[in-house]
């Protein structure tokens, strides 16, 4: 009798421990998701009180002014916007289609010995840093593209109605559409990689049946593949654009860091991430600070804007591939 | 005259020439970026790299200190970020299944992997810096600590879900309590998983240099001191290659290429280590 009561006695105190321990782990792990979960809360709330000085200074005629004198301490955020804006669109007109191509030829046209190689190619020039991206397009891509191509588009697209204006100025190599091309080549990884994965989802049935009816390869993919697969496709270009928008070091490299609006594509300009990498650690004064921080917050608000729709739209092909 | 069929095989033709002439565009940019980093890394490579400070302009010197500092840094940036991005997927996978918490986290962890770098620099200059009043390594680490996390957090819940509940129910039938149930059947289960989304997150911090421009800052001398500015490879090669003199342009690309090495060996790695295991079972 009293040795079954002292084994009971140990038993309910092993188990006792036992809860505790399970408890300490899961609140670990609690604590742990509750972290991350208040990570982007605490970056809004912080870049918020960071920009207030400039936000209070300039009201909300930071966003809309285009102009950016730190001797005077006048900032207005226009020209950033503008050079962010441009860049980005840049990269999704370019990157976009290529990426749609690499995908159609992992999907549809490669001898299946040839797709997982040529799948890890890509996929590995999505690991190269920002950094490196940008050492070659200063030092490789920039003075190529001004040597041979742009002196052509001047040429040819400059004295268009319309679009001219933007092909003119001096071939200089470095300028936003350079930006742009270089933002272009580093998203491709991100959207054809998703690209494909979303159109291996397309069951095969569909496929055939619009082979078997005398489709072309063409003619399935646009026809059948992208319509079925629409809503993952804009979020896989989203998710691209998201990167575009934030992308610091290789435009950094590239942009040639000038603060106005200017017509032509071949001039220098910034983007917002260019204009904090360059100056955030010479700025004096606190207004000064307080205006590329609030730069940062304008940055925040849009890409995990675009980020969020990204994620939304390719909800689906995450339950699909779960 | 081009009949309808003519045109639409033309159509197809041209497009599907444009696609795969497009792939091997994306591939050429690969080589001649590779091509670049190793051309002009290995003309500036030797030995002083390794063993030598960073230079004044026109001086004799290696990158040592940016090295070192880069290690530390990267090293408690990853010390950090895997106990929490492990810790946290657990989270999801094993006890809040479903709930609204899960969801949520999953889905601002997501938006963090994407998240503009730069911007998490800032935070925690603000947080880290502003508050301690000078940049530190501590701060630096804890940037790439953040951008680390989700992607181990990822790796982590992907590769718990992967296993199958027998394994949970077989360890909870011989009594053991959930917390071993995890730590010793479904970790051990997903071990190379874990271990991917480590070298993964690791292969991502090591090539970040917007977060650390003002967290870590730069050092041009020697400091292992945690609470300094401390050099670091990403900060060198990007204040080197902007600058106008040749021999830091120079050392530039010798950094450029020990990034870009270890970058892609440990890209190749994590691959490898997930295949490993998969070809055994077959």
């Amino acid at each position: 009798m009293t040795a079954m009561d002292a084994s009971n006695v140990v038993l309910s105190r092993q188990l006792r421990a036992q809860q505790i321990a399970d408890g300490a782990f899961r609140g670990i792990t609690f604590l742990c998701a509750g972290l991350v979960l208040a990570t982007l809360g605490a970056i809004l709330v912080a870049l918020t009180w960071g920009s207030l000085p400039a936000l209070r200074a300039f009201h909300f005629s930071f966003f809309t002014r285009d102009v950016w004198n730190p001797v005077t301490e006048q900032f207005g955020a226009v020209a950033a916007i503008y050079g962010t804006l441009v860049t980005s669109t840049i990269a999704i007109l370019v990157g976009v289609p290529i990426s749609f191509g690499i995908a159609i030829f992992l999907t549809e046209l490669a001898p299946s010995w040839l797709r997982r190689p040529i799948g890890t190619a890509i996929e590995l020039l999505a690991a190269i840093p920002s950094i490196i991206f940008g050492m070659w397009g200063l030092f490789v891509f920039a003075p190529f593209f001004a040597r041979h191509y742009q002196p052509w588009m001047t040429n040819h697209l400059g004295e268009l109605p319309l679009v001219g204006a933007l092909f003119q100025g001096p071939p200089l190599g470095i300028g936003m559409l350079t930006a742009g091309i270089i933002l272009a080549v580093m998203i491709i990884p991100f959207i054809s990689a998703i690209m494909r994965d979303v159109f291996l989802t397309v069951p095969a049935v569909m496929r055939e049946s619009a082979y078997s009816i005398g489709a072309t390869t063409w003619e399935v993919m646009w026809n059948v593949v992208l319509p079925y697969t629409r809503t993952s496709v804009i979020g896989a270009i989203m998710l691209g654009l998201g990167r575009a928008l934030g992308e610091t070091m290789a435009v950094t490299f590239v942009i040639g860091n000038a603060h106005h609006v200017s017509a032509s594509l071949f001039m220098p300009g910034a983007t917002i991430s260019s204009t904090i990498a360059n100056e955030f650690t010479e700025a004096v004064g606190d207004i000064y600070y307080s205006s590329l921080i609030a730069l940062g917050l304008a940055l925040f608000i849009v890409t995990i804007t675009v980020l969020a729709l990204a994620k939304l739209m390719l909800r689906r092909l995450d339950f699909r591939l779960r | 005259m081009i009949s309808r069929y003519q045109r639409r095989r033309s159509v197809n033709i041209v497009t599907l020439g444009a696609s795969v002439i497009v792939t091997i565009l994306g591939i050429a940019i690969l080589v001649s970026i590779l091509t670049t980093v190793i051309e002009h890394g290995m003309a500036a490579f030797s030995p002083d790299l390794f063993t030598h400070m960073t230079p004044p302009p026109g001086g004799k010197g290696g990158l040592l200190n940016a090295i070192v500092g880069s290690l530390i840094i990267t090293f408690i940036a990853i010390a950090i970020g895997a106990p929490v991005g492990i810790l946290a997927g657990t989270f999801l996978s094993e006890f809040g299944r479903g709930s609204f918490l899960t969801e949520a986290t999953r889905f601002i962890s997501d938006i963090l992997l994407s998240a503009p770098s730069i911007l998490i620099g800032l935070f925690v200059f603000e947080v880290a810096v502003v508050t301690v009043g000078h940049f530190s390594a501590w701060a630096g680490a804890l940037a790439l600590a953040i951008i680390a996390v989700p992607v181990i957090l990822r790796t982590t819940e992907d590769m718990l879900r992967l296993v199958p509940n027998d394994l949970r129910e077989a360890a909870a039938a011989l009594g053991a309590p959930q917390w071993k149930t995890i730590v010793m059947v479904c970790f051990r289960a997903v071990r190379t998983g874990i271990v991917t989304g480590v070298l993964l997150a690791f292969a991502r911090i090591s090539g970040e240099t917007a977060p650390l421009l003002f967290t870590a800052l730069n050092n041009q001398f020697w400091s292992t001191d945690l609470n300094a500015p401390m050099a670091n490879l990403p900060a060198v090669i990007f204040q080197f290659a902007m600058s106008p003199y040749d021999d830091w342009q120079r050392l530039a690309w010798a950094g450029a290429l020990l990034t870009t090495v270890a970058i892609l060996a440990l890209s190749i790695a994590a691959r490898v280590v997930l295949a490993a295991p998969k070809e055994k079972r077959q």
